[in-house]
């Protein structure tokens, strides 16, 4: 059987939708952080139940991702670029799994019940492992914080890499996570 | 995986189609960086965020470690709120039918200052935290005051501004509180009200108004917008000692408590159509329907430095089903400032005095 030339139709549907989500929810969560404004509450009630769409998603990604096959990088891709590029990757993966994980657990610690609308709470995750603690809320918080950043950079990567062999190298990469029936 | 089959037999660009393609990548990931550091404030460097909030009441009050950047010297307090079932007709929260919601909370003074004299101010302050068996929460923070000076998070600033010292003298310019006033009439509710106010020889004789505006839903999804507080059940005789010291409060609290518990009347003003619900700064007419909700039961008391009340955020917008905030702007701003405070004391936790004596 050979190689795939494009992503199955379900990975490049979960990779748009995602995309976008996880712009919206960087920017989202960059403007409450800075607002004291009504902005400020609306966009918080927007930033949890994104959060943990994405993290649904994420998980059902990896699922997707493992279960079915990738179309290769091009042959002539100089090696270093091939590292940058599963490097990314698995760094995309990871902060979209991690940061709504984190976002759980720092309103957690906080002591917060984790409110998802008017109604709908989540319990707290790990209440055993992690209880409520003053430290352990400001060290997550601040992760979630700089991770939050180090994503934002890593999709603006992503995304330059992706223009690159779009308009640069004019390849097949863009292509594959564009069209093709499979 | 690296593909064998594909290989390159594209022409290669000229030099000036491949700096224009190059010089449109950066353009794209310039504007989408751009973009966010407007929406994060860094290319907006006027906008009133939480941060500058937070600044200057560190600039004014000086900076304590550990402490909350307001409000920051104070009690905890715990015990329970009983509820009389008369606000369940206009709100689905549990707190309002169940019997029993246990509460922690906290007195305290509304000045940056952890070691600010009691008598210094006329204003006290009571947070609370009703904690519902469906593990929803209700929290709020009460001020003796009936109304606040300003009705804006940006008016609220330009007040902390007229307070900050004076670069040149190292002082507040004493006229700058007097100008802010004049230009800001909507705080005459308030300078009416303190200028009879007292700084009271007991928390346990203080009312608390809850100030901004909240909607109570009920089970069919009506709106009813509502202001909230707490009336004292028991009052001093008017002849009660003068109080000593600058820390009378909190010992005249452990005193009162040792003798039993503490109670207050939670009130809920229901408004009329047309009263103002996104303005803290104008009262509600005195006539209107007042819901005697149940009893706030204080039991005991805990040093601040390590008790309950710590590591609470008193954010006004947690709240549970059945009350959700107004567009009073404050509530937003007051949410946006708590959670830059709680970040920056709990992440000092450990400079505490207290905790530092009981280390080894």
């Amino acid at each position: 059987m050979s190689a795939p030339r494009h992503f199955a139709p379900l990975a490049r549907l979960l990779h748009w939708l995602m995309a976008l989500m996880i712009i919206a929810m960087l920017f989202i969560g960059a403007g409450m952080v800075a607002s004291v404004s009504e902005r400020h509450e609306w966009l918080l009630q927007l930033h949890k139940p994104l959060g943990i769409a994405i993290l649904l998603l994420v998980i059902a990604r990896l699922v997707v991702r493992f279960t079915t096959r990738q179309p290769p990088l091009p042959a002539d891709l100089p090696s270093w670029q091939v590292l940058a590029a599963k490097a990314s990757h698995g760094l995309l993966y990871a902060l979209m799994l991690i940061l709504p994980l984190l976002g759980w657990a720092m309103i957690s610690a906080a002591g917060d019940p984790v409110m998802l609308g008017h109604s709908l709470r989540l319990p707290a995750i790990l209440p055993a492992i992690l209880p409520a603690h003053a430290q352990t809320f400001a060290m997550l918080r601040k992760a979630h914080g700089y991770l939050a950043y180090l994503l934002f950079l890593t999709v603006l990567v992503h995304l330059a890499a992706a223009l690159f062999h779009a308009w640069v190298r004019r390849d097949e990469v863009m292509d594959s996570m564009l069209r093709g029936k499979g | 995986m690296v593909d064998p089959s594909s290989s390159p037999s594209r022409p290669p660009l000229s030099a000036a189609t491949l700096a224009l393609r190059l010089a449109g990548i950066a353009v794209v990931v310039a504007a989408l960086g751009g973009a966010f550091a407007y929406v994060n404030g860094t290319l907006d460097p006027q906008r009133l965020t939480p941060k500058a909030l937070v600044n200057i009441l560190e600039q004014n009050n000086g900076t304590h470690p550990g402490f909350r950047r307001n409000h920051s010297k104070g009690v905890c307090v715990a015990g329970y709120f009983e509820s009389t079932g008369e606000a369940g007709a206009y709100s689905t929260a549990q707190v309002f039918t169940q019997a029993r919601t246990p509460v922690v909370g906290r007195f305290a003074l509304p000045s940056g200052n952890p070691y600010a004299p009691d008598g210094s101010v006329p204003i006290r302050s009571l947070a609370l935290r009703f904690t519902q068996a469906n593990g929803q929460q209700w929290r709020t923070g009460m001020n003796s005051m009936p109304v606040f000076p300003v009705g804006t998070p940006e008016a609220f600033y330009q007040f902390q501004q007229a307070q900050s010292p004076d670069p040149a003298t190292g002082k507040p310019n004493p006229a700058a509180v007097p100008a802010f006033f004049a230009a800001h009439p909507e705080a005459m509710p308030f300078l009416q009200w303190i200028k009879t106010a007292k700084p009271s020889a007991s928390y346990a004789t203080e009312t608390y108004n809850g100030i901004n505006a909240f909607y109570l839903i009920n089970p069919t999804g009506q709106r009813q917008a509502v202001r909230w507080g707490v009336v004292p059940m028991s009052q001093d005789a008017a002849d009660a000692t003068p109080p000593q010291g600058a820390d009378f409060l909190e010992q005249d609290l452990v005193k009162r408590l040792a003798a039993g518990p503490l109670r207050w009347q939670l009130n809920i003003t229901l408004a009329n159509p047309g009263d103002p619900v996104t303005d803290a700064s104008k009262p509600w007419p005195a006539d209107r329907k007042v819901l005697n909700a149940g009893t706030l039961v204080l039991e005991r008391t805990q040093a601040q430095d390590n008790g309950e009340c710590r590591d609470i955020n008193y954010d006004p917008l947690i709240l549970p089903a059945g009350i959700e905030g107004s567009d009073d702007p404050l509530l937003a701003a007051r949410s946006a400032a708590y959670a830059s405070s709680y970040l920056r004391r709990t992440s000092e936790v450990h400079q505490l005095p207290a905790t530092q004596e009981s280390r080894p």
